[in-house]
């Protein structure tokens, strides 16, 4: 892969770019500075909540007849019910509330919808990683199909295939097919080409010494692949698989947006934006911010340990 | 099996596969005829990629991408799939002939106003946001990991958010455009701005050139591969966020709306006609953007021929 290369899942609608995570393992000693900027973003939460909420404030003011000071307005704004922008504490009252003081099989309980989108996306990770590997070694070691499929899976990367799904959902539904199965094909579809794209490369990596030396031993095409390439090809793997495990999430949660779901993610996002109920978009998107967060944080942990046992750690 | 380098007929794969499309024929003559073209347009491509003559890089894809359409086609008539789970291409085709006006008018509404112009915006604020914290290495390094960490999340969830704050026309889709570009251009701007060697630095301040010249003249050029980087992977982002956008609400027009509606009604030429627009938008976007870039770093060694 070219430097310039992308190697991200933007038909899967995540912005993750491989060689800026690069890039940041080399970054040392970064915990101060992060903390100044996440606590300047919480002061600017704070102040677009005053600033957002402050019109229905003085609305609900004039209304009754009377005028309100600027420390009233304060204390309104950072308490409403349906505020234009819910402040952070509110959030975190809303996510303690349904994350640890309700029964995660409640239907009210945040995580019983993570887990529903969760599971949806794990599966469609599992079939699109498994079977983009399967194609990469295909593309590899067979011409024709490298050069008949190669071109349309890149090309596939610049379309928003992430469109297709409503479509995937209504279809599947309409032939009984229903809940996790058609969120996971679609979370499948768009973990599938990153895991594709990385996975030739990373299987194209060995240099023409390293094949060289394998030919001299004498060695089979299979004995090249398994002691050569598919060593070689980890590193690539794994970039591409932190692509795939966000873009599943992603497909999953715009999985539940069309038909109405009651259940996961996406389900508590529209229903949210159905009633006006902003401090339940709010928790929702943070919880899959965590969700993804922690599944990207898990194969990146993955990553470490298994290249350090192949002694490829940088 | 090595196709093409055995001649066609000789290797045993080959004479699998015609007895396996003998047998399917027998068994079902729709399936032995579906099969026949695959084999037969499989083996044309092992044949001409084996060859080497010019423009076989356009025609093996080429006749790949044509065999599935007419698979796409033969399926679908041959076995009768109703037209609510699977329209063939050339019902697609039929649609797109005619109802032009309204995947143009829906094209402007999603592509022209919500995706270009959040596109433009996001993009823009993040070059000058990065530049403006070019002189802050702290600031650099806090932001840097919260800007990498916010574009490997979920994005597309604010939608809901942004169509409650700017309402269901176009603005709210910019809006989305441009928090689901803006992360992701500022950090490759940030890591491409760090992208030069010492020695060319030193070079620069041996010139006596001030900040503002080693930026102009050295920095971010040096910086273009990156940011060129970054945007063409937002031109995809953009239409994503758009249409998924208009999933929370929107005007009766635009891709998104388009697609929900069609979807509901079953109308599922009419979703892929959109999402062939979509497709067509998309690469041209992109291809728009990589041409950009390569009369901007012609110099670089990745744009060498």
């Amino acid at each position: 892969m070219s430097l310039t290369g992308p190697l991200a899942a933007p038909g899967a609608g995540t912005g993750r770019s491989g060689r800026v995570g690069l890039m940041l393992r080399g970054m040392g000693r970064t915990a101060g500075p992060v903390l100044a900027v996440v606590a300047a973003l919480f002061v600017i939460w704070y102040a677009a909540a005053v600033w957002m909420n402050s019109q229905w404030t003085l609305d609900q003011a004039a209304r009754a007849d009377r005028t309100v000071t600027f420390s009233e307005i304060v204390a309104d704004t950072l308490n409403q019910d349906r505020p234009k922008l819910p402040a952070p504490h509110q959030v975190a009252v809303e996510l303690y509330d349904t994350v640890l003081d309700k029964p995660v099989t409640s239907r009210r309980s945040l995580v019983f919808h993570a887990w529903i989108t969760l599971s949806a996306t794990l599966t469609g990770f599992a079939i699109g990683t498994v079977l983009g590997m399967l194609l990469a070694v295909g593309i590899v070691h067979n011409r024709a199909m490298d050069m008949s499929v190669m071109p349309w899976a890149i090309a596939s990367q610049t379309i928003p295939i992430l469109a297709i799904a409503p479509m995937i959902i209504v279809v599947l539904n309409s032939v009984g097919v229903q809940g996790l199965l058609p969120k996971a094909i679609i979370s499948a579809y768009l973990s599938f080409f990153p895991v594709v794209v990385g996975m030739v490369s990373g299987l194209r990596s060995p240099e023409t010494q390293q094949l060289d030396l394998m030919k001299t031993y004498s060695a089979s095409d299979g004995q090249v692949f398994w002691k050569l390439r598919l060593p070689a090809s980890m590193p690539y793997l794994f970039a591409s698989l932190k692509v795939a495990i966000a873009a599943s999430l992603v497909g999953a949660i715009v999985g539940e947006l069309p038909t109405g779901a009651v259940r996961g993610l996406g389900a508590r996002l529209l229903s949210g934006s159905y009633y006006g109920q902003t401090v339940q978009i709010w928790s929702a998107l943070l919880m899959a911010a965590a969700c993804a967060a922690a599944m990207v944080g898990i194969v990146g942990l993955i990553q470490r340990v298994v290249l350090r046992r192949m002694g490829m750690e940088r | 099996m090595r196709a093409g380098a055995a001649p066609l007929g000789l290797s045993p794969g080959w004479l699998g596969a015609f007895a396996g499309v003998a047998v399917a024929a027998v068994v079902d003559w729709r399936l032995g005829a579906v099969l026949a073209v695959w084999i037969g347009a499989w083996a044309a491509n092992a044949v001409l990629s084996g060859l080497s003559f010019p423009g076989r890089r356009l025609v093996v894809p080429a006749i790949f991408g044509v065999t599935l359409l007419v698979l796409w086609q033969m399926t679908v008539r041959l076995y009768d799939v109703p037209g609510v789970i699977l329209p063939a291409p050339t019902d697609i085709a039929a649609r797109i002939a005619v109802s032009g006006d309204i995947l143009w008018g829906d094209f402007v509404q999603t592509f022209v106003k919500g995706a270009l112009t959040g596109y433009v915006m996001g993009c823009g604020a993040a070059v000058a946001v990065a530049i403006l914290i070019d002189r802050s290495p702290f600031l650099q390094r806090g932001l840097l990991p919260v800007g990498n960490f916010v574009a490997a999340l979920p994005i597309i969830g604010t939608a809901p958010i942004l169509v409650m704050w700017f309402g269901f026309d176009w603005q709210s889709k910019a809006a989305v455009v441009v928090v689901m570009v803006f992360f992701l251009v500022l950090v490759n701007t940030v890591a491409g701005l760090a992208d030069t060697g010492a020695m060319q630095r030193d070079l620069m301040r041996t010139y006596a050139a001030s900040y503002w010249q080693t930026l102009w003249k050295l920095r971010l050029p040096a910086a273009m591969p990156m940011i060129f980087n970054g945007l063409k992977i937002a031109t995809t982002l953009a239409l994503i966020g758009a249409i998924v956008a208009e999933f929370f609400g929107s005007p009766i027009r635009g891709m998104g709306f388009r697609i929900s509606t069609a979807v509901g009604q079953l109308a599922l030429d009419m979703v892929w006609a959109e999402i062939a627009v979509a497709a067509v938008a998309g690469s041209a976007f992109y291809g728009a953007v990589a041409a950009i870039q390569r009369a901007v770093t012609f110099w670089h060694p990745s744009m060498r021929r």
